[in-house]
């Protein structure tokens, strides 16, 4: 199952060029942690690269809150942008496409493809909206190691991902801690903090509290909340970039060369996040921003051991590789410093790199030297454990 | 083989769970790892060191010094580490304070600024002593507190901390019975082993 072509002259060298994502049917009942099940569903996957002959260079991506399946490489050749993490993924990037088989998914309770809220429901015919089950960290990874089966994949090499995605990846190491290698988890955390689950709570009620949400069921009023994710979108966006990026971006500059003496756009930072409010609005769905926000705020896998990170952490297997960036503030690099003192303390295997960046929590996706010299030493130390033969 | 990785793998025990502190290259915990199975952490600060310690298979976690071991728990480690780092520290003694509450044993080198070389240098040209222990002038060098190796037995005596094992030599650690004799005028560099 390979969707990727080797054609496109118009792309980078280091792009995996172009891409064919491919919806994956699952007749399997999923048990869910609410105490539901999703007895057929489907997930929306990319793939770059090959798989080798004993399924052993896989790595899964791990999306964050607005993420899908789409990480890297171009739909086709008109495409203005690139896939979400084409930085680190591809040809001689980080996660090299040429040695590793890299698979990519829109999670479930998604809206790009996965089954989720706008889904129809097998039962009714209708969209699900506001009944489709509230999906946790843990949902997620059982339906990416049921996807794991599907294709083969006994083990990955690396599961990787940042932010939301990086608790995913720290979910797998505990839950499946036989069948993966590495663990990459990315400006993360093993929990979110009081005010990271503020910030989360101002976005639901922005959008449960517009006139057209009526309930999570906008889809039978032929209406979506455009003004609650538009918002939603505003707040979420400030908090991953840092005072000093968008000082650098926008610093006070007006949109016309004077002040309105009204509540229109003055300033750029202005026009920008209402710009960002408007085309996110228009493309994401509000019941999965809901879901999503609170499989973040439940995500906490020490719960079961009295709040003792070490102990929780005492199954897993892998190694990890857990990076941060010194102006992130949504999820600081103190959270992963957390973790990665109760990976010491649990007697794991562990590195550990601070970044210096700018660019906040939104740093992860951004090129930065140092990171990339870090994540690509890492990944390559990966690669060269698979034995020769097994290297395409 | 460098002589100090010699002499520091004959002090620490096999599968011994050590941390070394300033771990460079991860040079050290390279070597611990295949010669005496050691498990542990590297903690560093340089960008590069970092990258290369990964490359290299070796843990390596990003910490500064200077801001304390508070992450780490009592005892925790059997050996706790320190090569050539001691002298850039902001506070050598609390540093001590904390690798043997970390760690059972300790252990420790540095550069001995009582060098019969350094001696001369400052007798004569009146000037700080540049060597190749410590090659910088007085406003850049990273060495902010020199130390001697009589200064070092006295804190240690000062603190109650006990100095079970220690070799003297030059920069290669070679020998001599000079170093024997005199180490405080013509030991380069110690490898201190400690304990509370």
């Amino acid at each position: 199952m390979t969707s990727t072509t080797a054609s496109g002259a118009d792309f980078p060298a280091d792009s995996v060029g172009l891409v064919t994502p491919q919806t994956l049917q699952f007749d399997q009942s999923l048990a869910l942690e609410c105490g539901s099940q999703l007895n057929r569903w489907q997930l929306m996957v990319e793939t770059y690269g090959e798989l080798n002959a004993d399924a052993s260079n896989a790595v899964l991506i791990c999306h964050a809150l607005s993420g899908h399946h789409h990480a890297a490489g171009y739909h086709s050749p008109e495409d203005r942008k690139p896939g979400w993490w084409d930085n680190y993924i591809g040809p001689g990037k980080p996660i090299d496409t040429n040695r590793f088989y890299v698979v990519s998914l829109n999670n479930l309770g998604g809206c790009h493809g996965s089954t989720g809220p706008s889904s129809n429901n097998p039962e009714t015919g209708q969209p699900y909206g506001p009944d489709f089950p509230v999906l946790t960290v843990a949902d997620w990874v059982d339906s990416q190691a049921l996807l794991a089966d599907r294709l083969g994949i006994q083990q990955w090499a690396a599961v990787v991902g940042g932010s939301l995605g990086g608790m995913q990846v720290l979910e797998w190491s505990l839950r499946y801690p036989k069948r993966l290698r590495h663990a990459v988890i990315i400006a993360s955390t093993s929990k979110l903090t009081a005010q990271n689950i503020a910030f989360n709570e101002v976005a639901r009620q922005a959008i449960r509290t517009d006139p057209d949400f009526h309930g999570g069921r906008y889809q039978e009023h032929n209406t979506i909340p455009r003004y609650g994710l538009r918002l939603a979108r505003m707040v979420g966006h400030i908090t991953y970039l840092s005072e000093h990026s968008m000082g650098e971006k926008f610093g006070r500059d007006l949109r016309k060369d004077q002040l309105n003496y009204g509540y229109d756009v003055d300033f750029e930072v202005e026009s920008y996040l209402r710009y960002q409010g408007d085309t996110f609005s228009e493309s994401f769905d509000a019941n999965t921003y809901l879901l999503m926000t609170k499989a973040l705020d439940y995500f906490d896998p020490a719960a079961d051991y009295q709040g003792n990170l070490p102990q929780a952490l005492a199954k897993a297997e892998c190694r990890f590789l857990v990076v941060s960036f010194t102006t992130d503030w949504r999820f600081s690099p103190r959270r992963s410093e957390e973790l990665v003192d109760a990976l010491t303390a649990a007697q794991k295997r562990v590195s550990y790199a601070r970044i210096k960046s700018q660019h906040g929590h939104d740093a992860f996706l951004i090129p930065d030297e140092r990171y990339q010299a870090v994540f690509s030493a890492y990944m390559q130390r990966a690669a060269d454990e698979l034995t020769p033969s097994e290297v395409k | 083989m460098r002589q100090d990785l010699a002499i520091i793998a004959n002090w620490v025990k096999p599968s011994a769970h050590v941390l070394d502190l300033a771990c460079g290259d991860g040079t050290l915990l390279l070597h611990l790892e295949t010669q005496k199975q050691v498990k542990g952490y590297g903690l560093e600060i340089d960008p590069e060191k970092i990258t290369t310690c990964i490359s290299r298979g070796v843990d390596v976690i990003e910490q500064d010094l200077n801001r304390g071991l508070k992450n780490f728990a009592d005892d925790s480690y059997d050996t706790v580490i320190m090569t050539q780092a001691l002298q850039v520290l902001r506070r050598q003694d609390l540093a001590l304070d904390e690798m043997l509450r970390v760690g059972r044993e300790a252990i420790v080198t540095f550069p001995n600024f009582a060098h019969w070389r350094c001696r001369l240098f400052l007798a004569f040209r009146g000037r700080l002593p540049v060597s190749r222990t410590l090659p910088y002038q007085w406003y850049n060098t990273p060495n902010i507190h020199l130390i001697t190796f009589k200064d070092f037995e006295a804190l240690c005596a000062d603190k109650g901390i006990k100095i079970l094992d220690r070799a003297v030599g030059n920069l290669a650690y070679e020998d001599h019975w000079k170093a024997r004799l005199w180490p405080n005028l013509f030991g380069e560099v110690a490898i201190y082993r400690i304990s509370r």
